[in-house]
């Protein structure tokens, strides 16, 4: 078996990093460049940031922010928030992103992410979709930092992201997402269960024993959590050595 | 030309931000160029370049270097190639059709066949790597690295030199056991992206950067003696 990523998600509104509890209340937990260095310390395998709010005030990325956050992170980072044109995605890759997550304005212009993935590779480009359950097994796609439904029906999005040449998903669940409930498992099962790509889920992280759940049940291939980190209850080593207990392969530092 | 020792190569594709931010961890003396002549004098070169292998070797083409690196690469001049950088040492890939590549080093270029334990490709992730024998590192650019230690890969296609001797490192994903890394003396080409990898990742770099002060001391002595 391979080893499962374990990504911290940094939520990124003006200059801190904030912690939206069901995508809209916010919380603010510190400063974005102490808290990724410290991740990067702790043995984290990727590094997720998001500016929340770039899609919804139409305005781009703080490209400053984001190059003085990864200076001294030597690890993958995906970024994402207001990405639209592939000069974006140019200026994101030249101030520390190694990928982008496109969500929004994907949604408006699916051809987007085929542009996207044919200029840089699809191993560049992860479709970010954040989802809200309609009803028994229906999830729908939301946007604009979870405030806007899409009308898109999440497994649908994702398909067809895929066939346009997404590289990974990375599925939120905004009914979940800062309410330390444990991962909605149907939903990330809704991906999984046909994605020939890798899935990264997201939102409702509890405890190391909540990520082992996600992992063997989702099954997902990477874990990205935010609230269990910010407030070092576990850190990221305590985590993966839960995870290696249970038998799941981790990256160990 | 005595001050920029180090040119990554810019011929188009890729990320070449973080590959900077690492090296400039270790020397000053790097630049990012597409000039020939500054290529030409350089004490070291990193290829490096994410994508398809003919988007890559066209980039090359179209900026006259790819005659120019093949032959600084036959020289031993050191050089690093990253991920399609070392894809492209070899002598063609397969993707999308058939195309030659720089042939430093005999070889192909080969899509991961079906794995025997159906993991997903790409192979994105930390995964392990090991010497092809124990003492396969002693002296290179892995010198500080244990085997067994994980390093970032994210590719598709996969490194097959001609010659076991040009295998310098061993993974395996999905139960396929698979080339990690090429040399051949001063010529390095890692499949994982030692810019990513962290801490050992940097140790790598460190290595490599060291390797090219050592040799560009070597060029001066011998150029005022």
């Amino acid at each position: 078996m391979k080893n499962i990523r374990i990504i911290p998600a940094l939520h990124i509104k003006g200059p801190n990093v904030v912690k939206p509890v069901h995508t809209e209340a916010l919380r603010v937990i510190g400063e974005p460049q102490p808290l990724a260095e410290r991740y990067y310390q702790e043995g984290a395998d990727e590094l997720i940031y998001l500016d929340i709010v770039a899609s919804l005030y139409q305005r781009s990325l703080d490209f400053d922010l984001l190059r003085a956050v990864t200076a001294n992170i030597f690890i993958p980072v995906t970024v994402g928030g207001g990405i639209r044109t592939i000069q974006d995605i140019n200026h994101a890759l030249r101030s520390g992103a190694d990928k982008v997550a496109l969500n929004t304005y994907a949604t408006h212009r699916p051809e987007f992410i085929a542009e996207a993935a044919e200029e840089f590779g699809s191993q560049c480009i992860v479709l970010f979709i954040e989802a809200k359950q309609k009803s028994a097994g229906h999830y729908e796609a939301y946007t604009d930092g979870g405030r806007e439904p899409s009308g898109r029906e999440a497994g649908e999005w994702a398909r067809q992201g895929v066939e346009l040449g997404a590289g990974e998903i990375l599925i939120s669940s905004i009914d979940r997402d800062g309410t330390r409930r444990g991962f909605d498992l149907e939903l990330i099962q809704q991906i999984t269960s046909w994605a020939p790509v890798p899935v990264i889920g997201h939102g409702g992280a509890a405890d190391p024993d909540s990520v082992a759940t996600v992992i063997q049940e989702g099954p997902a291939d990477a874990v990205a959590a935010s609230s269990i980190f910010h407030y070092q209850e576990h850190s990221i080593g305590a985590v993966k050595e839960h995870l290696r207990q249970k038998g799941i392969p981790v990256r160990l530092i | 030309m005595s001050h920029a020792s180090l040119v990554i190569v810019d011929y188009g594709v890729g990320n070449l931000n973080s590959l900077i931010r690492s090296v400039r961890q270790f020397t000053e003396a790097v630049v990012v160029s597409e000039e020939p002549e500054v290529i030409r004098a350089a004490a070291g070169i990193i290829l490096p370049g994410v994508g398809a292998f003919a988007a890559g070797m066209r980039g090359l083409e179209r900026r006259g270097l790819t005659s120019l690196i093949r032959e600084l690469a036959l020289s031993n001049r050191p050089l690093l190639g990253i991920c399609l950088g070392a894809q492209l040492l070899l002598t063609e890939g397969h993707e999308f059709g058939i195309h030659s590549g720089l042939g430093v080093i005999p070889g192909k270029v080969v899509h991961f066949p079906p794995l025997p334990e159906k993991e997903k490709v790409p192979h994105i992730g930390w995964n392990s790597i090991r010497p092809p024998a124990p003492d396969a590192w002693t002296n290179t650019i892995l010198a500080p690295v244990a085997p067994g230690t994980q390093v970032y890969f994210v590719h598709s296609y996969i490194l097959e030199p001609a010659d076991s001797v040009a295998v310098f490192a061993l993974t395996t994903y999905g139960g396929y056991q698979f080339c990690a890394a090429i040399r051949r003396g001063n010529i390095y080409g890692t499949q994982f992206h030692p810019e990513k990898s962290g801490p050992v990742g940097q140790a790598i770099i460190k290595q490599f950067v060291a390797l090219v002060k050592q040799q560009n001391e070597a060029v001066k002595i011998v150029i005022t003696s």
